[in-house]
């Protein structure tokens, strides 16, 4: 991290590849992982005389994009971003410049941040090289291969503003933003096929300064955790550097993963002049306010809603963190089941962001939605203790099966109400020199019979159950007395 | 008279018959395509050796496709309105698996993998594709001498040039190789060669014809034209080749009316301005200047109203042009790298490789205009250039309308002088340049323009005369054009 007295800043370029059928302007499937080079046309490898034909989904995406992010989405106009690459089948790009589909808006964190969206631009994607020796660089390869099946395929750059104030805040917003963009169907939000694909931009400056520092750009960013981490060197680098009076140089680094340190790929000085200019053989997109109002109608429930809905069910804030996790998860609808079957809200969420999560590793998940409420309701009403229905929910969560079988297959039974007063006479009749603290009102005992009560019951008891009868006797006691 | 030996420019030994007329007899059986072809196959044989019209002569698969249209009338089936009429096109239009070169090296080896938009319309209206005619590398010139297979020759003075681009679609009307060719005009590029060849060319109206398969020189100027002997016929192969293509995002939606659906109805009572600007512009030879006042008085003895007009703006369209034109082919051509078709020279990086492939693909014109467009869009010059060039184009826009409001179409020198020597121009690439002068305006105001050969200058070589017409006017523009070439007949007589 930074030395002490700098802050970090943090901008992102996120490129999201739609998930439409056909590429951007030509009707070759969008697809990944197919043979090289067999998704290709005269169009898509910018054969002489083939002409561009904007694909009308990935407009409808890009405005699902806009919505979700609350941008002002405007009559926009496509540029050429001229550079020499051989992926690049027309040594340009057709891409947005000054006149963006989606301006101006914001995602919410579940922190309850917001942070800056600058633009959501259409642009095509670039095929795929594969330098052969030398290190895997242009210039020392022996040869390199291209495969042009990702050429055209429509992507939308999502530029944020340098809202983001350290590593875990930029992890958070992508996660956030991945959630966005799975939610809209526009991406599958894939990062580790490229469909969703991170740039950095970080600075520092002194804590408490307004204005932003030198930044350098980091690419090759396959990862959150290699996002988190070159964010981390970086300003490290940068402020170090500062502080020892040196200067940050504008210039694009690549992240090295193994090495865990970012290496100058180019700086301003060789910056390219993209020599960029208004595409004359697209028309400007102006899209019909009836498709701006479908995009709207068809925008999924964004992770911002469904933290609300659990958040309002369970009746907890909505920046907390259980609710960011089960959201993150995808376990808001278990929330919502339980909430419906009249399953304590709140209850439900605890189980879902600590026994549930815990148990997500990858395999096996089958725990059926009402089975859950059901569980959480025999915890409730003292069927089960909280031990026994942790129990019994991992066992479901591997194996799925109704609550009562599973407690039944366990031989979990909660006490009937009178084996466990009866418990309870014994552990105070025990401990006489306790009961007399406790019942002058020295609450701290109270967790001293709850303890006996779990040992004497072999942790069989309702807890909750046997503190409330701790209680009653009290209460009963000073009645008697009085 | 002139007394002059058998050239190519002579007809007298050819069929004699328009377009028109073929379709008309192969359509009734009259006459078979097979026999249409070979009489023009052997035209090309005795003439193309001295005229260097064609950079590939499509023999074989014209006769192949001959023999299926005489096919199709035997069985009963009609093969279209063009049918078994030779064409010859442009080489920068796609025909699938014949090279298509646009007369530069880079392109060496290259076969498209399909047919451009107009190729296919024209196949299915039953013409005949006779080969693949010469031109400027890239489109780029007026004279047809910057190909890298060598310079076209105008058939009515094999010592000249017969204008350019589309050189040798002109030439190959004029010499009646074909009697119908089709050309592209970025800035004057069909019609200039057409008045220096003695032939009507045509510009339509930006986005009435498609583009796909056009390979591009600038994007936001190319138009697909026809070349012919006759207004008539110069309607009929615009009118097979234009309509919505969903392919070219720029095409406008149809339906159009007919190019030809107001021919034969004279020009009584339209209102026709002579641009000032153009007409007494400098450079415009005396003859060149005296055939514009015969062509605008032919038309006022026809009954139109012939006035001067002044659209001041058109005097800075050459420079307007001369931004956007190379900004838009800088671009165009940055594909040409070697990575994937064409030429690839060896190089020990790809930058290297990129360079050599460049520098030997390209011919020095067009290594000019690549430079003069990279400089224009460059970082910090592009306002001061390129957005002033499109600025000039609204202004431009906004004058014709202006003069439209007045005159039904609007009248010019097609070019400022009748052919030139070859060589008189490639040193001076600015005078080459000029040549465009008259011709470029409609070019940037997408509007059609046609020219129509209108007597001849002091050399005895023909001189166009340009009809100017607003976008979508081409019914109006064949109308007056069709009186102009009446008028013109009467007066060699």
């Amino acid at each position: 991290m930074t030395v002490a007295g700098w802050e970090t800043v943090v901008g992102l370029e996120v490129h999201c590849e739609l998930r439409t059928r056909t590429k951007l302007f030509c009707g070759c499937p969008n697809s990944f992982g197919d043979e090289p080079n067999t998704n290709v046309c005269p169009v898509c490898l910018g054969l002489p005389g083939s002409l561009p034909v904007l694909n009308r989904r990935a407009v409808e995406f890009a405005l699902r994009i806009g919505a979700a992010l609350n941008c002002r989405t405007q009559r926009s106009v496509f540029h050429r971003k001229n550079y020499f690459y051989p992926d690049m089948p027309k040594d340009y790009q057709i891409s947005q410049y000054d006149v963006p589909i989606n301006v101006g808006g914001w995602l919410e964190l579940p922190s309850g941040k917001r942070i800056g969206i600058v633009r959501a631009h259409i642009e095509e994607d670039t095929g795929k090289t594969t330098h052969v020796g030398g290190g895997g660089r242009i210039h020392e390869a022996g040869y390199s291969l291209v495969d042009y099946n990702r050429a055209g395929v429509p992507l939308v750059e999502i530029v944020s503003a340098p809202d983001m104030r350290s590593p875990e805040e930029a992890r958070e917003y992508v996660e956030e933003l991945r959630g966005a963009l799975v939610a809209t169907g526009a991406s599958d939000g894939k990062m580790e096929e490229g469909s969703l694909r991170v740039d950095c931009n970080v600075s520092v400056r002194p804590a408490g300064s307004s204005e932003l520092g030198t930044r350098c750009e980091i690419k090759n960013l396959n990862s959150l955790r290699s996002l988190g981490r070159a964010i981390a060197y970086e300003a490290e680098r940068q402020s170090r550097a500062l502080e020892e009076g040196r200067q940050v140089a504008q210039e694009t680094r690549h992240w090295d993963e193994s090495a865990g340190v970012t290496f100058s790929m180019r700086s301003k000085e060789e910056a390219f002049d993209y020599r960029y200019f208004p595409e004359p053989d697209l028309v400007t997109l102006d899209p019909p306010a009836e498709w701006l109002a479908e995009a709207r109608a068809n925008l999924g429930t964004l992770p911002v809603e469904r933290r609300r809905r659990v958040a309002e069910a369970a009746r907890v804030p909505t920046s907390g963190e259980v609710v960011a996790t089960v959201v993150r998860l995808g376990l808001d609808s278990y929330v919502e089941e339980a909430s419906f079957a009249g399953a304590d809200a709140g209850l439900a969420l605890r189980r879902l962001a600590n026994e549930v999560a815990g148990e997500l590793d990858g395999g096996a998940f089958r725990l059926g939605g009402a089975e859950f409420a059901r569980l959480v309701l025999m915890e409730q009403n003292g069927e089960l203790t909280s031990a026994q229905a942790r129990t019994v929910l991992k066992v479901m969560v591997r194996e799925g099966g109704q609550p009562e079988e599973v407690a039944a297959k366990l031989g979990f039974q909660a006490m009937g109400a009178g084996a466990l007063q009866e418990v309870v006479d014994q552990v105070v009749a025990a401990n006489p020199k306790e009961w007399e603290r406790y019942a002058a009102g020295d609450d701290k005992l109270a967790g001293f019979f709850i303890g006996k009560v779990k040992a004497a019951t072999g942790g069989n008891a309702d807890l909750r159950a046997a503190s409330e009868l701790l209680r009653q006797r009290r209460a009963g006691k000073a009645a008697a007395g009085s | 008279m002139r007394v002059r030996e058998e050239g190519p420019a002579d007809l007298s030994g050819a069929t004699g018959l328009s377009a028109q007329e073929i379709a008309a007899r192969v359509r009734g059986g009259e006459l078979s395509a097979l026999g249409v072809i070979e009489e023009h196959l052997a035209r090309i044989e005795r003439w193309e050796p001295s005229v260097h019209a064609f950079n590939l002569v499509m023999a074989d698969e014209a006769r192949e496709r001959a023999a299926a249209i005489d096919a199709l009338v035997e069985g009963g089936a009609d093969p279209g309105p063009l049918a078994g009429v030779p064409v010859a096109l442009k080489d920068l239009l796609c025909t699938r698996g014949a090279p298509t070169t646009c007369s530069s090296r880079i392109l060496e080896g290259w076969r498209p993998p399909y047919d451009a938009t107009v190729v296919k319309r024209l196949a299915s209206a039953g013409a005949v594709i006779v080969g693949k005619t010469n031109m400027d590398e890239f489109a780029m010139g007026s004279s047809t001498e910057h190909s890298a297979t060598g310079p076209t020759r105008n058939p009515h003075d094999l010592g000249r040039v017969p204008g350019g681009s589309s050189g040798g679609s002109a030439a190959a009307v004029a010499a009646g190789f074909a009697p119908l060719a089709l050309g592209s005009d970025t800035g004057g590029s069909v019609r200039q060669p057409a008045a220096l060849c003695g032939v009507v060319g045509v510009k339509p109206t930006y986005g009435l014809v498609s583009r796909y398969g056009l390979i591009a020189f600038a994007s936001s100027l190319d138009q697909v034209g026809p070349f012919a002997r006759s207004v008539a016929d110069a309607a009929a192969a615009l009118d097979a080749i234009s309509g919505h293509d969903p392919a070219d995002s720029t095409s406008l939606p149809g339906p159009h009316e007919s190019a030809a659906s107001r021919l034969g109805r004279g020009v009584d009572g339209l209102r026709v301005g002579v641009i000032a600007e153009l007409a007494g512009a400098e450079g415009i030879a005396p003859d060149v200047a005296r055939a514009l006042e015969g062509a605008a008085e032919a038309l006022s003895s026809a009954g139109a109203k012939v006035e001067e007009i002044s659209v001041p703006s058109v005097t800075y369209g050459l420079s307007a042009y001369y931004m956007i034109a190379p900004a838009e082919a800088s671009s165009n051509l940055a594909r040409y790298d070697g990575v994937r078709y064409g030429l690839r020279m060896p190089g020990q990086d790809v930058t290297e490789m990129y360079m050599a492939t460049r520098s030997a693909g390209f011919g020095p014109e067009v290594k000019r205009r690549v430079m003069l467009g990279t400089y224009a869009l460059s970082a910090g010059y592009y306002e001061a250039f390129y957005g002033k060039a499109q600025k000039v184009r609204t202004l431009i826009i906004r004058d014709f309308e202006q003069a439209y409001r007045t005159f039904d179409v609007l009248l010019s020198p097609t070019a400022p002088t009748t052919a030139f020597a070859l060589g008189a121009k490639t040193a001076d690439p600015l005078t080459m340049y000029m040549n465009d002068v008259c011709t470029i305006p409609s070019n940037l105001a997408g509007h059609p323009a046609i020219s129509v050969p209108f007597g001849t200058g002091d050399d005895g070589l023909p001189v166009g005369a340009q009809v100017l017409a607003p976008a979508l006017g081409e019914p109006l523009m064949f109308q007056v054009a069709e009186v102009l070439e009446q008028a013109a007949k009467g007066q060699a007589k």
